[in-house]
């Protein structure tokens, strides 16, 4: 199961939101090229900034974690996509030269 | 997702029930299938089914189909101290493992901490466990006694890895008792002994990531599992 996303970021999610906090939860859909993590690859992320999990080798969870914030705000999911020609992506480091749809749902 | 979900999920999770989490992308409406399957439509539940065979997330007219499949197996043969190694690399790559070992005081919770410990002999043990396409086995006892029962059960299974620990000339003894035991050519070149990837190997903890390098590899169609 760790190769499809683990259920422990899934559990530690639960955990966060048992306890009270808000918890987004972010899971990579689609990818093109030489993306880091594979489809399926779960990232979750609580309102006081815990994270646990990946969807990239690391370089796109901060921007990944403030749409997180967002979708807490407002309920509602978001699908991101970086990439090479995207500029975010570049600004936020992905240069690993691949391509990755990203969706983000609140838990809630 | 819901709380309710999350909770459905992970419920089937624990419970080893293989169940596939569709999302619709444009607004997060989710089900959990084969459970939703009425709800969800005949063609969503077919690629629901599709995805969890080919153990695969996929996209299917908008929905993000996210398989979530029993754990992969692993079954030790010997409480050895490779085994021991093994146990915390195998939890990280996701394996649920079992050591098999009729030999009590080998295996023992104290020094197997965690895992399911099996004390009766490798054949009845693997006929009850039976691996399937989604277990890899791995003998380690250097005691035809133990392992040879073992790799007779392991090459009548569909297990994706089968490794032998022992030398080429042990192996080639083992192969010749194999043989004599009746199982085929075809059966025999499924073993992948030496065991391990050759990374030259020498201490117990080197000698578990290369058995369990050679794991991935095989599963991930890797060049480095062929064995010439």
């Amino acid at each position: 199961m760790a190769a499809q996303g683990g259920e422990d970021v899934l559990a530690l999610a639960a955990q966060w939101r048992a306890a009270g906090e808000e918890v987004a939860i972010a899971t990579v859909v689609e990818t093109w090229g030489s993306s880091p993590r594979p489809a399926g690859s779960r990232f979750a992320v609580s309102a006081s900034g815990r994270m646990a999990g990946s969807v990239s080798g690391g370089c796109i969870e901060g921007a990944v974690a403030e749409a997180a914030q967002q979708t807490m705000r407002t309920g509602a999911p978001q699908l991101l996509e970086f990439g090479i020609s995207d500029e975010q992506a570049w600004a936020v480091g992905l240069a690993c030269g691949g391509k990755v749809k990203v969706f983000v749902e609140k838990l809630g | 997702m819901t709380p309710v979900m999350l909770e459905r999920l992970l419920a089937a999770t624990r419970a080893g029930r293989p169940v596939v989490l569709a999302t619709r992308l444009a607004d997060g409406a989710q089900y959990l299938l084969p459970e939703d399957a009425a709800e969800a439509g005949p063609a969503l539940a077919e690629a629901a089914a599709a995805a969890l065979a080919a153990d695969q997330p996929a996209l299917q007219e908008g929905w993000f189909l996210h398989p979530h499949n029993p754990p992969l197996r692993l079954f030790i043969v010997g409480a050895v101290h490779i085994a021991q190694a093994m146990l915390p690399m195998a939890a990280a790559l996701g394996y649920a493992v079992t050591v098999i070992d009729p030999r009590r005081a080998f295996a023992t919770a104290e020094r197997l901490p965690g895992v399911a410990i099996r004390h009766d002999w490798p054949d009845e043990a693997l006929a009850e466990l039976a691996p399937d396409a989604r277990s890899a086995v791995v003998t380690l006892t250097h005691d035809p006694k133990i392992d040879d029962p073992a790799l007779v059960a392991a090459l009548n299974s569909p297990a994706f890895y089968v490794g032998a620990l022992g030398s080429t000339r042990t192996h080639a003894k083992r192969l010749a008792r194999l043989r004599e035991a009746g199982l085929s050519e075809a059966a025999l070149a499924r073993i992948h002994a030496p065991v391990g990837l050759d990374i030259k190997a020498v201490t117990a903890p080197e000698i578990a990531l290369s058995i369990m390098a050679e794991i991935v590899a095989t599963r991930r169609g890797s060049g480095l599992a062929r064995r010439g």
